[in-house]
């Protein structure tokens, strides 16, 4: 095996060699740098802080300790973020599956007369919006303000590049021929799109429903702009109070600057461990869905 | 087979008398089943664009969106005649064309790279590594340059230091543009090669096979027969970009912004959400809003007819 391998590399050009070469260190010198800050993350999370902070913890932890993680799991704001976060993620990208799916099914019926003029009426709100003030007036107007609803419905409920991701991959797998057979047996089009479409459409279903749940996972904008009241705040909100406004010990102990450099050290273990809580959830979704991306992609970027 | 012919040309000949109403009675499944998502883009997003009309009034609390006292231009005037106006396009405009500047070939150059793989495990692995930090939150990602970068006890900041860059980066007007797009370049350039690593997989292998019976080389083959073969895709997606060129990327940009970097992160749309939203100046910041979406459209616009012209790929 090696040897057919050294062969290989014997029989090669030496500029396709030294190509090769700068490829490998190339692509190594890639992965270190995007893998190496989230590694440091974990480890630095479970390290002793005082080594952390002096750069003595790089490549394995050193001292453990998990003050960090039991300051965590004491702090109430973590828990109601993430509470009200798993609500607004579940319910929201639900409600946004219950909306573009149909949509793109029938965006994908070239007998549908309207299609090509709907399309158009969903595509201009890519590159035109009414912006940040008349979205907010019209939320006000609307009592969403301070609710859960905001979380919900919003200007991206229906999300047009989704939206054209799933038509494009409901025009290329279900064929034309499939509908009128169904017809020949008195399928209506909603029997046909609840029994026939939506069972093969798994893959699509999996890829939007992901990309709906992170963007609500990771959504700081609608908490940011639309809520005050504190118990509806999501994680996102809860996360930049700890790691940027450095509220991190929310039950008085060490808090804010007066504890000098000690204080910060653990200020920035907690940091490093509300960082790894809060992003598990999206992370370990992750590997199952990770192999339909690029058929995702694949699949809407076809036609745009 | 023979049954389905028959219903396709007996649906053929039908329309010729369908009328607005027989379609409607023929579609309406069809309507029932889009008439949730039309609602709810007419509600959330094309209200707010006939709200606009706000940038041209008075904003009146009992009025309501609509109902103010129409002053033309006024609030524009003032936007232009503000000492800020200049530093906020200047902003707006050093940050947004440095990402695309910096952003935009990356991607391409990485699935140029990792096309070049033949080791399938390694292949996966890299893979797998790039595309994960574009699911982490724009404000962890935020706080993750805030612990490292930090001078006394970040790994980056004691690096650096090391390497005789003192002080706070983060504190920093020089850092700012460049810790900004770095990091943006860091989280989305494995995601944002997905589409040209699509674009390169659907590459006739002939392609390939003529030209190693040419005599070309792997760099000749990459730039003879991959590259032009992806540059409708990058075409198309460098209209895109241009359409946001000035609608820069609010979140991140807000969260990084400190009273020490403030005089180049000010942009437009953080200067709108402080105008409006914390300082309830409606009226004015929807007309600074307005300016934002009008340059951003024209530059799609004009970005669009140049491809047009010049490559024959538009988006309409």
């Amino acid at each position: 095996m090696t040897s057919i391998s050294l062969n290989r590399i014997r029989n090669k050009k030496p500029g396709d060699l030294l190509f090769d070469i700068f490829i490998v260190a190339l692509c190594v010198l890639m992965f270190f740098v995007v893998a190496y800050p989230i590694y440091f993350i974990i480890i630095a999370s479970i390290s002793d802080p005082t080594l952390v902070s002096t750069g003595k913890v790089l490549f394995m932890p050193k001292g453990f300790s998990f003050f960090g993680y039991e300051q965590i799991f004491q702090d109430s704001r973590v828990w109601i973020g993430y509470r009200n976060t798993l609500f607004y993620a579940l319910f929201g990208t639900l409600i946004n599956l219950m909306l573009t799916l149909p949509a793109a099914y029938v965006l994908s019926r070239y007998e549908f007369k309207a299609r090509r003029l709907l399309m158009f009426f969903f595509i201009f709100t890519m590159f035109f919006n009414g912006g940040l003030i008349p979205t907010y007036m019209l939320m006000k107007d609307l009592s969403l303000l301070d609710t859960v609803w905001v979380f919900i419905f919003n200007p991206l409920t229906v999300n047009v590049f989704n939206l054209i991701i799933t038509r494009t991959f409901f025009e290329n797998n279900i064929p034309g021929e499939m509908y009128e057979a169904a017809t020949m047996d008195g399928c209506s089009h909603f029997r046909f799109f609840t029994s026939i479409v939506m069972p093969l459409s798994k893959a699509v279903t999996a890829v939007i429903g992901l990309y709906y749940l992170v963007w609500h996972w990771n959504d700081f904008f609608t908490g940011l702009i639309y809520i005050r009241n504190y118990d509806l705040q999501p994680l996102q909100i809860v996360l930049r109070d700890i790691l940027l406004s450095n509220q991190v010990f929310s039950e008085g102990a060490g808090s804010g600057g007066t504890g000098g450099g000690y204080a910060q050290r653990y200020a920035d273990q907690v940091k490093y461990g509300v960082i790894i809580v809060s992003s598990l959830p999206v992370l370990m979704l992750y590997p199952f869905i990770q192999k339909y991306f690029e058929k995702g992609v694949l699949i809407g970027s076809v036609k745009g | 087979m023979a049954f389905a012919q028959a219903t396709k040309s007996k649906s053929v000949s039908q329309p010729k008398k369908a009328t607005i109403l027989n379609t409607f009675r023929r579609d309406y499944q069809l309507w029932l089943m889009i008439l949730p998502a039309i609602i709810c883009v007419i509600i959330f997003n094309y209200i707010p664009m006939y709200g606009i009309q706000l940038a041209f009034r008075k904003y009146d609390f009992t009025a309501g969106l609509t109902g103010g006292e129409f002053v033309g231009f006024q609030y524009f005037i003032q936007f232009f005649n503000s000492h800020l106006f200049w530093d906020l396009i200047r902003n707006t405009l050093l940050i947004s064309i440095t990402t695309i500047v910096v952003g935009f070939p990356a991607p391409i150059a990485l699935a140029l790279l990792v096309n070049q793989i033949r080791w399938k495990r390694g292949k996966r692995i890299l893979q797998t590594t790039v595309y994960l930090p574009h699911f982490i939150s724009i404000v962890v990602l935020v706080g993750l340059l805030n612990v490292m970068l930090s001078p006394n006890t970040g790994v980056l900041g004691l690096l650096l230091a090391k390497l005789g860059v003192e002080g706070n980066l983060l504190a920093s007007v020089n850092a700012f543009i460049p810790i900004y797009v770095l990091s943006d370049v860091w989280q989305h350039v494995g995601w944002n090669s997905i589409i040209y690593l699509a674009a390169l997989a659907s590459v006739d292998p002939q392609l390939y096979d003529a030209a190693k019976i040419d005599g070309a080389n792997r760099w000749q083959i990459i730039r003879n027969v991959e590259i032009p073969a992806i540059i409708p895709t990058i075409v198309i997606l460098l209209i895109l970009n241009m359409g946001t060129v000035i609608s820069t990327g609010f979140e991140k940009i807000f969260l990084m912004q400190n009273s020490l970097n403030l005089p180049i992160s000010e942009v437009i749309e953080t200067y709108v959400y402080k105008t409006g939203i914390m300082s309830n100046q409606f009226s004015y910041a929807a007309a600074i809003g307005l300016f934002n979406t009008m340059i951003n459209f024209m530059m799609l616009v004009v970005v669009n007819t140049i491809a047009k012209k010049v490559a024959r790929i538009s988006l309409w």
